[in-house]
């Protein structure tokens, strides 16, 4: 039972603490796109293109953190060792 | 956990011998699950619908385009732009590598926004199969066009740098086909699981706005694929130190 909990409690935390970096990042730089084409607005289609790709590439350290987060609660590993104690302590 | 009520979930009936594990190994090995049967079942079906498209437009194709080879010609054009503008005007024997990667892994991302069908991107195996292409073709491309002088990059500018450059650059390229890979399957697997979530909770008008959220995901991770290969290929072609 504490192994189910300290998943749970490690997906949740790891979760919420793992965006905050990516989320930051991401607003500054939708803002420096910004601030570029009100300064410019004629080069909005190549910011845009830019802008996405940094967001792609931003964004894709926040997945790292949700595959982390899906294998510790779906695809665990120590599933079976957890398993094997409690049903030999059980005993 | 499988996806529910696929229009091709015959095919896990048919497949199902791949499920069973092989026991002449020492410790018995499966080959695949039935997550693994539904991507390689949609992986197939993607490449018929690509196949049958482009010799349809094959068959009929003329001087005064009709309008699916218009726009055909559009997208293919708009690729081939991209590559030239990256990669100069060596890039052009790339198309075909890059465009097929590109129109494959569109087309894989669209059919998972139709109810019944499950995107093959959404398995991790699909998305490392292609990033270790773009990963190997890189290599291959160096030694083809610098000979085994190729390795000298990873050497750094200097050579009393080398020891320190060494693990640097193996890292850096090592993970190359890590992050394409678990970007692309990050994104489309998280977008099925909050689908199956929402619909487990409030299966009337909530999921459109994931569903929306997942058109955008498709073409943005297509094209930033896209452009990491251009870019991963160029990086190998370009003058060592």
């Amino acid at each position: 039972m504490l192994f189910i909990t300290i998943c749970i409690l490690a997906a949740g935390l790891g979760m919420a603490i793992g965006v905050i970096g990516p989320g930051i990042g991401m607003g500054n730089a939708i803002k420096a796109a910004l601030e570029g084409t009100a300064r410019n607005p004629g080069v909005y289609g190549k910011l845009l293109t830019t802008m996405m790709i940094g967001l792609a590439m931003i964004e894709s350290l926040a997945i790292y953190v949700l595959v982390i987060c899906l294998i510790i609660l779906y695809a665990n590993p120590y599933k079976e060792v957890a398993l094997e104690l409690a049903r030999s302590v059980v005993k | 956990m499988t996806h529910p009520y696929l229009f091709l979930q015959f095919f896990r009936e048919l497949l199902s011998p791949l499920t069973r594990p092989f026991t002449f190994t020492k410790y018995p090995l499966p080959f695949t699950n039935e997550a693994g049967i539904d991507a390689i079942v949609h992986a197939w079906l993607v490449m018929a619908i690509l196949i049958v498209l482009a010799l349809l437009v094959r068959s009929r194709i003329s001087k005064i385009p009709g309008s699916l080879q218009n726009f055909m010609e559009a997208c293919i054009s708009w690729i081939e732009n991209m590559i030239v503008e990256n990669m100069g005007e060596r890039g052009r024997s790339f198309f075909p590598l890059i465009a097929t990667l590109a129109l494959f892994i569109l087309f894989s991302n669209i059919i998972g926004l139709i109810p019944g069908f499950y995107p093959p991107t959404a398995n991790l195996n699909t998305t490392i199969a292609l990033a270790v292409i773009v990963f190997l073709s890189t290599h291959v491309v160096g030694i083809r066009e610098h000979g085994f002088k190729y390795f000298k990059h990873f050497l750094g500018p200097v050579w009393w740098l080398a020891p320190a450059m060494l693990p640097i650059e193996i890292i850096g390229h090592l993970s190359r086909p890590l992050s394409l890979s678990f970007r692309l399957f990050g994104n489309m697997n998280g977008h099925e699981l909050i689908l199956l979530i929402f619909f487990g909770l409030v299966p009337f008008l909530v999921p459109l706005p994931m569903m929306m959220m997942g058109v955008l995901v498709a073409f943005l991770q297509t094209f930033v694929f896209m452009l990491l290969s251009i870019i991963y290929i160029q990086g190998s072609l370009e003058e060592t130190h």
